[in-house]
């Protein structure tokens, strides 16, 4: 278990290290973000996409493959008004604790040990909206 | 020397959106996955407290690749913090301006100290801003089915109009708030 999935944990580092030094986990580069202050945050989002997209069109042109020779699969998502709702609901948690679930990983990485409180309580947020999801619409 | 430099400096988007933008072929090519980080929140409540809820009752172990990249994500952060010094964020002078109206002065952290402590968790703002804030993070995610990069990268990716229309509601929830509601939460 541990020998396949540490290739996972080498990308989680360096995708850890690209977070710290671009500043895209620090509150204060999200206030930017929602106050249209500043280019940065918006150039990170935009060419991720950009680099994203191409490369997932590179992986459907030439039908590559994983490197253990699988299909690669793409799932599609499935819209429903949770979409909305819920991205409203996590819109006002990432401007008030300037992070997403990434970012929360990465700050108690540089310390900021206060931060595993925020983490807990998106644990505990995922896990009411698992207990009542029934009853919520959709 | 340049790479010396380069490594202390903080990254231009041009250098780290692309890379962030890699990890989607990444993942796709070391192991068949969809880059998204929220999910990890489900597995640890389905590992650790599924209480018999639906929602947790599945093989999460199947997707334990998630956790160890979400861990690589948080020993990405220790390394870069204690081995790559990254110097105070410097951020545009309107904000440092308002941000000095609540108190906030100190920007050596990337996560304000004056706001985000041990200490401030027992006071109304700190308790609303890290277990309330925490919470809607949590509580949003799931609900939407993903986060920024579960929707807004891997999502836009591969061109789903669904994540579109999350990716949407992320940013109207984000700028209603950080412009209307959090004055009032930094007052506090």
């Amino acid at each position: 278990m541990l020998y396949r999935n540490v290739k996972f944990l080498i990308v989680g580092i360096l995708f850890g290290i690209v977070f710290i030094k671009s500043e895209v986990i620090s509150w204060f580069r999200i206030q930017e973000m929602f106050r249209l202050q500043s280019f940065h945050m918006y150039g990170i989002i935009g060419s991720a996409i950009f680099v994203g997209m191409i490369s997932v069109f590179i992986i459907k042109k030439f039908k590559i493959k994983t490197i253990s020779g699988e299909d690669i699969h793409f799932h599609t998502k499935i819209f429903n008004k949770g979409q909305v709702y819920g991205g409203l609901i996590f819109g006002v948690g990432w401007a008030i604790t300037g992070a997403c679930p990434g970012p929360l990983f990465a700050q108690i990485g540089t310390g900021a040990t206060v931060i595993i409180v925020p983490l807990l309580s998106a644990i505990l947020g995922t896990w009411v909206y698992g207990k009542f999801r029934e009853s919520l619409t959709h | 020397m340049f790479m010396r430099s380069f490594l202390e400096q903080p990254w231009p988007w041009y250098v780290a959106g692309p890379l962030v933008g890699l990890t989607v072929p990444a993942l796709l090519l070391l192991g068949n996955k969809s880059f998204g980080i929220s999910s990890s929140l489900r597995h640890v409540c389905a590992a650790c407290i599924p209480a018999k809820i639906p929602f947790f009752q599945y093989d999460w172990k199947k997707e334990i690749w998630n956790l160890f990249f979400v861990a690589g994500i948080l020993m990405g952060g220790f390394i870069t913090y204690y081995f790559m010094h990254p110097g105070p964020v410097v951020v545009n002078p309107a904000l440092v301006n308002e941000l000095s109206g609540y108190g906030i002065h100190d920007y050596h952290s990337l996560v304000p100290t004056e706001l985000f402590n041990w200490s401030a968790l027992f006071t109304l703002r700190g308790a609303l801003m890290m277990i309330g804030g925490g919470f809607l993070v949590g509580f949003g995610t799931r609900y939407a089915g993903g986060c920024t990069s579960g929707h807004t990268i891997m999502g836009l990716s591969t061109l789903q109009w669904p994540s579109l229309v999350a990716t949407i509601c992320f940013m109207v929830g984000g700028f209603v708030t950080a412009n209307l509601i959090l004055p009032y939460i930094l007052k506090l």
